[in-house]
């Protein structure tokens, strides 16, 4: 997998505050990679950063080998949508998509192409203006694909999408990856990214906090807790206790048990007389782990102050 | 996890986008569509374009039965005793200055729309992710802005001066379009149009806000001239010469009638010329400036 964006030490202050603080990220081809953060944690400032929009404090960002400002033309090297409201209300969708084909010397049958590829084909005459949110995220997904560019960058893509909406672009994301495009997907909610990426590239407060796979991310989150059952609840919370676990009651008779595999659980009980009703290993949550990264880094921050 | 194993095994490429040379013409037209396909560009445009022309031929057209009336009896005698003979002001009424004023109000939004209709929206940040050279955007928007004000302040000038002059034509008091003071009046009349569009787009790229960029540039262009009144101080008539509406009234004045005085301390063509074409250079630049130093 070829790295294409790549981010070295990029910062970004705006007055004494750090959106961005010494970021050092490789995104690399093939693969959908998840961007999460919690609300302003600096993923929208980073991606801007990525396009040229905003100056880095310090650091650098290339796209490619080169920085995106560089280029004369973008469409046909990035295709990106940031905020699906980034748009004048007072066009309508094929006048907006033609001005930025003709810009990129982009043949204008791709604007037929893309609105068909989106399902905005019928509304594209309409006016942006009476676009549902649904609507203009479709439309930025449409101006993203015109130029038919090798890296997609997307800023919450789900925001505003039906069932059907999320679903749809899930499978576009995984496709263009397949086709060996880099796909930069970002998120606050750790649940969207599940279903979408490979990668995650998480950040809290402007800093990294992981940059791996979501099945090592998942591992480094937090432990598996086992969900046990049992009549003598009380007898072998005190059995598990001495072996150093850690009880807690879960309801209903039940206890979650941190640091003792389900195996050893169910053998101590064996050993001891116990009827267990039920014995059951917790997934880690990918969404738990997000939180308590982020909450972690939000912590450490704050203690520096 | 399906999907990790399918993209792992598939063959992952770098790929290399083909790209055709970028061209300048390309972003005139991306320009031309954003500003095209605005119902707000053609409303103020038109509206503009047809108040002033009618302001202009009523203008003219309302002269009518005083002229007929005073070129019966050309010599009249003042209160204090002067003889004062007729002569009809041609360009007054039918290059008129309130009338061009409206057009340099319509001038002046869309100039401040262009910026401020991108940077209000957030449209900017889609303009710059697909032409990351901004200075050529702003150098687009600028073709595109002076070419359109241009044209339809052309097209508003000469049916304004030759509708005028036919209408007097008969009375023969008229100018033709080959006189040198009507050309001059009529390029003046014309070219105040793009520069105060410029001015607009000036003060729509700093300020970035719909309402605060209108009121700004009106307020600049109407409302501070008014500030440089009387004829009391030679720094403050010099001050006025610097504004763009001044500048056009000057080029604009029909030399020929004694009794008609272009006030104290008059600027000559040549100063007011360089005054258009010194906001021309200004706004331009000082947008080029802050478009590429500023976050989008």
């Amino acid at each position: 997998m070829v790295p294409v964006i790549e981010l070295t030490e990029l910062t970004k202050r705006y007055g004494d505050k750090t959106a961005v603080d010494h970021l050092t990220v490789t995104v690399r081809s093939g693969t959908v990679t998840g961007f999460l953060g919690p609300n302003g944690s600096g993923k929208s400032t980073t991606l801007r950063m990525i396009l040229g929009l905003n100056a880095p404090s310090s650091g650098a960002v290339t796209v490619d080998g080169r920085p995106f400002a560089a280029r004369p033309r973008g469409l046909r090297h990035v295709g990106a949508l940031l905020d699906a409201q980034d748009i004048h209300g007072g066009r309508s969708a094929i006048a907006h998509l033609k001005s930025l084909a003709v810009s990129n010397r982009i043949p204008l049958r791709r604007v037929g192409e893309v609105l068909e590829e989106v399902g905005l084909a019928e509304t594209g005459h309409k006016r942006i203006g009476g676009y549902s949110l649904g609507m203009k995220q479709r439309l930025g997904i449409a101006a993203a694909l015109l130029g038919d560019p090798p890296v997609l960058l997307f800023d919450e893509p789900l925001n505003g999408l039906d069932p059907e909406g999320v679903r749809w672009v899930r499978e576009m994301f995984q496709r263009l990856a397949k086709e060996g495009r880099t796909v930069f997907v970002s998120s606050h909610l750790m649940t969207e990214m599940e279903h979408t990426a490979e990668r995650l590239v998480v950040i809290g407060r402007g800093r990294l906090i992981a940059d791996e796979t979501l099945v090592e991310f998942a591992r480094r989150g937090s432990q598996a807790t086992v969900l046990v059952r049992a009549p003598e609840a009380a007898a072998l919370g005190a059995l598990l206790t001495a072996e150093g676990a850690a009880v807690e009651p879960a309801g209903d008779g039940g206890l979650n048990v941190l640091g003792l595999p389900a195996a050893r659980i169910g053998e101590l009980a064996w050993r001891n007389n116990i009827m267990l009703a039920e014995l059951a290993t917790q997934n880690a949550s990918l969404e738990k782990a997000f939180m308590e990264l982020t909450a972690d880094a939000v912590e450490y921050v704050a203690g520096d102050n | 996890m399906s999907t990790v194993t399918t993209a792992s095994k598939s063959p992952v490429y770098a790929r290399v986008p083909t790209e055709p040379p970028p061209r300048f013409r390309d972003l005139c037209r991306m320009e031309w569509i954003k500003v095209a396909s605005l119902r707000s560009t053609w409303f103020v445009l038109i509206a503009a374009a047809l108040a002033t022309v009618f302001i202009n031929l009523n203008g003219v057209h309302s002269d009518l039965q005083y002229l007929d009336k005073d070129l019966a009896h050309p010599t009249g005698i003042t209160p204090d005793g002067h003889v004062w003979h007729f002569v009809y002001d041609p360009l007054r009424r039918s290059l008129s200055e309130i009338a061009v004023q409206l057009m340099m109000l319509g001038g002046a939004a869309i100039g401040a729309l262009t910026m401020f209709g991108e940077f209000s929206t957030g449209q900017i940040r889609t303009t710059f992710a697909a032409v990351p050279h901004r200075g050529s955007v702003v150098t687009a928007k600028v073709t595109v802005l002076c070419a359109l004000t241009t044209v339809l302040a052309f097209v508003v000038a000469m049916i304004s001066f030759l509708g005028g002059q036919a209408m007097v034509a008969s009375r023969h008091v008229g100018l033709s379009i080959t006189d040198h003071d009507a050309q001059i009046a009529i390029a003046a009349y014309t070219l105040v149009v793009p520069i105060c569009a410029l001015v607009g787009m000036l003060f729509g790229a700093l300020i970035r806000n719909a309402t605060a960029s209108i009121v700004a540039v009106v307020a600049f262009l109407f409302l501070v001239p008014a500030f440089f009144g009387g004829d009391k101080y030679y720094w403050v008539v010099q001050l006025r010469h610097l504004f763009p509406g001044n500048a056009e009234s000057n080029l604009t004045f029909w030399p020929h009638d004694p009794y008609d005085s272009n006030g104290k301390w008059p600027a000559s063509h040549m100063h007011s010329w360089a005054v258009l074409a010194g906001w021309a250079v200004v706004s331009i630049a000082t947008a080029l400036i802050v478009v590429r130093k500023r976050d989008a």
